[in-house]
Order: structure tokens, then C-alpha cells, then sequence
């Protein structure tokens, strides 16, 4: 069984990656914020520096839901989704798979790109470290909670926006405590610890709730 | 008896709210008028705030029924999801804008009390942030609806987003005793009993009467919009020879 779901993991992840795929302008939408925040904010290095943990969250959270109808739509419209159902297994572990390998093109590429973009704001080398480190535990957060959207509104064809904007509130959370871990190496000696075990508890969380609940929410879409 | 399954019948539905609405009008501006002419006339000023205490009886109310318009809601979905009743679908979809603009109500009020209270027109304490969040969710919800062309379908993703989101309510509710925040603590529903003084908690009671009564009237009326549209829509199709 583990061969048939590594298979459409890395089916999955390969088609995102190429072109006309969306995974790598997501990399390139993360990029754009990264460099537009500064326009705004003003070059001032040292406020850069402070918040660049939430700027890089911010970033990636946004690529990360917008990338998101790709999911299941792709496989929807050219009908491998009804190839993948005659498989028999069971559509929790696709529904994992799936989002494991959406992860893989879409999240994977932000978790390597942040240390560099977070030289673009001159984050010191501690709390570069530490955001990369919960970017890449919080980001399958995100990839999982969306996945749930994604599957409740895959039969509505409008995908994108929408699902971004219902899926964000869920995904607080896991911002919160993503930036709230990274931050607390920047102000004061508060503890790395306890945060972060919340992120990655809501990570482990994820992959059990978005599997079942994502294939319930296809199973209802899709009838 | 008429039991909630003698209303899953549109027509029957249609047919009773047609005389019942013009009461529920009347009460609602009955309440209004007594419930405006009690909080502004009435009332004693707060001796902290002064006059400006009068925004309380618009801005509480609101907020009540921003939360009470999601648990209707989140009722209709239950509704959809697990007996399937016809209308349920109906109601959250007929909620939604009712609710969203009663909680912009109270973010505004709340906005304008807390600038002379505060000092400040926002604040990001728990209990704004959750409100705010609540809003986000209304008007999501209401961007589905109108995203969707096919109701029936659109229907039961809704209902299962308004379940999942029902997890906001309590987290509204307790905020303020949860975490340290700037909005006052709970004053009125609370274990020891309310703590605001009975001359203001009547004229309190009255407005949020008078306010349901208007939510109720509201909703009511986008009910029945929302039956007579999805019968055109059937009408349409079946001209197009869509249908049977």
C-alpha cells in the first residue's frame, strides 16, 4: 500500500513543480511580499529585523493559501480523480498523500527560501535559524488545514480566493504560535519550547483531522 | 400543533410568515421605540462614563446577536447536514447577511465607544480580535453562497463550514475572563449574576428584545426571498428545458 500513495505523493509534488503546475510561482508570490513589505514598512533595518519572523510567516502563510485549489482541482477536471477512487484504497491515506506531496512542491520550496529572504531583512542568525525551524514544522499545519478546504469546495469551480479567505481563520493559529515561537529569540529569554511544541502539536493534529475530514468533504463534493 | 416539520413545506412556510410578519414588525418597532425612549431618556448616566454609557444599549444588544445569529445558524446546518429538512439550507443562507451586519454593528459602536473610553478606535485584545474573526467568517460564508451556482451543493459545504467554525463562539464568549483585555469583563451573563445596576439592565433587556424582534423580521423577509429566487431559478431551467 505504501507504494501506490508514494506514488501519487510524488505524482503529485512533480506535476506542481512543473511549469503551469503553480508551485514555483508560489515560491515567486513569497518573494513578492517579502520585497514589497519594505516599500511599505520603510528600509529601516533594525524595525525589518524585529518583525521579519512575522513577515516571513505572513509570506508564507499567503503563498500557501492561495496555492491551495490547485490541490484537488487539477485532478478533478482531467479526471485522474475517478482513476484514483478505482484504486480501492482507502481515500484518507490519497487525501494524505496528496497533501503530503502538495507540501513537498509548495511548502518545502518557502521552508529553504526563507533563511535567504530572511537576509533581505537582516534578521540576525538565532532567529533566522529558529523561523526557518517553524516554518518548517508549521507550514504542513497550513498545508493540511487547507486541504480540508480545498476538498469541501472543490466541486464549486471558483476555487482560489474562496478558499483562501474561509480557510484563513483556521489557519490563526497556527500563525500565531509559528511567530510567537520564532519571536521569543528575538525579545527577552522567554523559553523556544513551549510554543513550538504547540506548533507541532498542531501539525500532528492536522495530519490525523484533514485526512478523515478532508475525505469525507470529497466524498460529499464529488458524489 | 404546528410542529418545525410542518414548516419544511415552502408554500406552507410562505403562507404563514405572509401573516405573521406585519405583527412581528409592529413589536419590533413597539420595542424600538419604548427600548430607544428607556436607554436615551430614562436610564441614568454612568457615573464613570457619563452620557456616553447610552451607546451600551445599541452596542451589547448587537454583539448578543451577532453570536446568536451563528448559533442559528450553526442549528440550520445541523439542520442540513443530519435531518436534512428543506428550509434549513434556506435559513443559514437567509442568516448570514442578518448577522454579519449585526456584528459590523457592534464592531462600529464598540469602535466609537472605546475612543472616548479607551482612547483608542481598535485594539487587538482577545475579544475584538474574535469578533473581528467572527465578522471574517460571516462574510465568507456569505461569498460562498454567492460563488456557487448550484444551491443544493453549495448548501452542505456551507453547513459543514459554519460547524466548524462554531469553535469561534466560545472563544468569543470567554475571551474576556480567558485573557488579560481592555473590553470591560462579562457583566451580565455570569455565574454570580449581572453586576450592572437593574435601572440600566431593564432598558438593556428592552433594546435587546426590540433588536431580536428586528433580527427575527429581518431574517424572516430574506427567508422568503430566498424561496421565491429558487423557484424562479426552477422556472427558468424548466423553460430552458432544463428539467423534467
Amino acid at each position: 500500500m505504501i507504494g501506490p500513495l508514494a506514488t501519487i505523493a510524488g505524482q503529485t509534488a512533480r506535476l506542481s513543480l512543473k511549469s503551469g503546475g503553480g508551485a514555483l510561482v508560489g515560491l515567486v508570490f513569497f518573494l513578492a511580499v517579502i520585497t514589497v513589505v519594505p516599500f511599505g514598512l520603510g528600509p529601516d533595518l533594525n524595525l525589518l529585523s524585529k518583525i521579519g519572523p512575522a513577515i516571513l510567516w505572513i509570506g508564507a502563510l499567503l503563498a500557501t493559501l492561495l496555492g491551495l485549489d490547485r490541490l484537488f482541482q487539477d485532478d478533478r477536471d482531467d479526471g485522474s480523480f475517478d482513476l484514483i477512487f478505482l484504486t480501492g484504497l482507502p481515500l484518507e491515506l490519497i487525501v494524505l498523500a496528496k497533501a503530503f506531496g502538495h507540501w513537498l512542491a509548495t511548502g518545502l520550496p518557502l521552508v529553504v527560501a526563507a533563511p535567504v529572504l530572511g537576509l533581505l531583512l537582516d534578521i540576525a542568525p538565532l532567529p533566522l535559524g529558529a523561523v526557518t525551524l517553524t516554518l518548517l514544522v508549521g507550514t504542513p499545519a497550513l498545508t493540511l488545514i487547507g486541504t480540508i478546504g480545498a476538498a469541501l469546495m472543490v466541486g464549486l469551480g471558483r476555487g482560489g480566493l474562496l478558499i483562501a479567505v474561509t480557510v484563513l481563520p483556521f489557519t490563526i493559529p497556527v500563525l500565531v504560535f509559528g511567530v510567537s515561537a520564532a519571536a521569543t529569540t528575538i525579545i527577552g529569554p522567554t523559553p523556544f519550547l513551549p510554543p513550538f511544541l504547540m506548533l507541532v502539536a498542531l501539525t500532528l493534529v492536522g495530519a490525523v483531522v484533514a485526512p478523515i475530514a478532508g475525505a469525507a468533504a470529497l466524498r460529499t463534493s464529488l458524489e | 400543533m404546528m410542529a418545525i416539520s410542518d414548516l419544511a413545506n415552502p408554500t406552507r412556510f410562505l403562507g404563514l410568515t405572509n401573516r405573521l410578519l406585519p405583527f412581528v414588525w409592529a413589536a419590533a418597532l413597539v420595542g424600538l421605540g419604548v427600548g430607544l425612549y428607556l436607554s436615551f431618556f430614562v436610564a441614568p448616566p454612568d457615573y464613570q462614563q457619563g452620557e456616553t454609557v447610552r451607546i451600551m444599549f445599541i452596542h451589547v444588544p448587537s454583539a448578543w446577536l451577532a453570536m446568536f445569529g451563528y448559533v442559528l445558524m450553526a442549528g440550520a446546518a445541523l439542520g442540513t447536514l443530519v435531518w436534512r429538512h428543506p428550509l434549513a439550507d434556506v435559513a443559514a443562507k437567509s442568516i448570514a447577511p442578518v448577522g454579519a451586519a449585526f456584528t459590523f454593528l457592534a464592531l462600529v459602536t464598540g469602535s466609537l465607544w472605546g475612543k472616548p473610553m479607551w482612547g483608542t478606535y481598535w485594539v487587538w485584545d482577545a475579544r475584538l480580535t474574535s469578533v473581528l474573526v467572527l465578522f471574517l467568517m460571516y462574510l465568507g460564508l456569505i461569498a460562498l453562497w454567492r460563488a456557487a451556482d448550484d444551491p443544493g451543493r453549495a448548501s452542505r459545504v456551507a453547513a459543514v463550514l459554519i460547524l466548524v467554525g462554531a469553535v469561534n463562539l466560545p472563544i468569543i464568549k470567554f475571551s474576556v475572563d480567558w485573557w488579560n483585555t481592555l473590553h470591560q469583563p462579562a457583566s451580565v451573563l455570569r455565574i454570580d449574576g449581572p453586576t450592572i445596576d437593574a435601572s440600566m439592565l431593564g432598558p438593556l433587556f428592552v433594546m435587546a428584545l426590540a433588536l431580536t424582534l428586528v433580527f427575527a423580521a429581518l431574517s424572516i423577509m430574506a427567508m422568503r426571498n430566498e424561496i421565491l429566487r429558487r423557484r424562479i431559478r426552477t422556472l427558468q431551467l424548466t423553460a430552458a428545458g432544463g428539467l423534467g
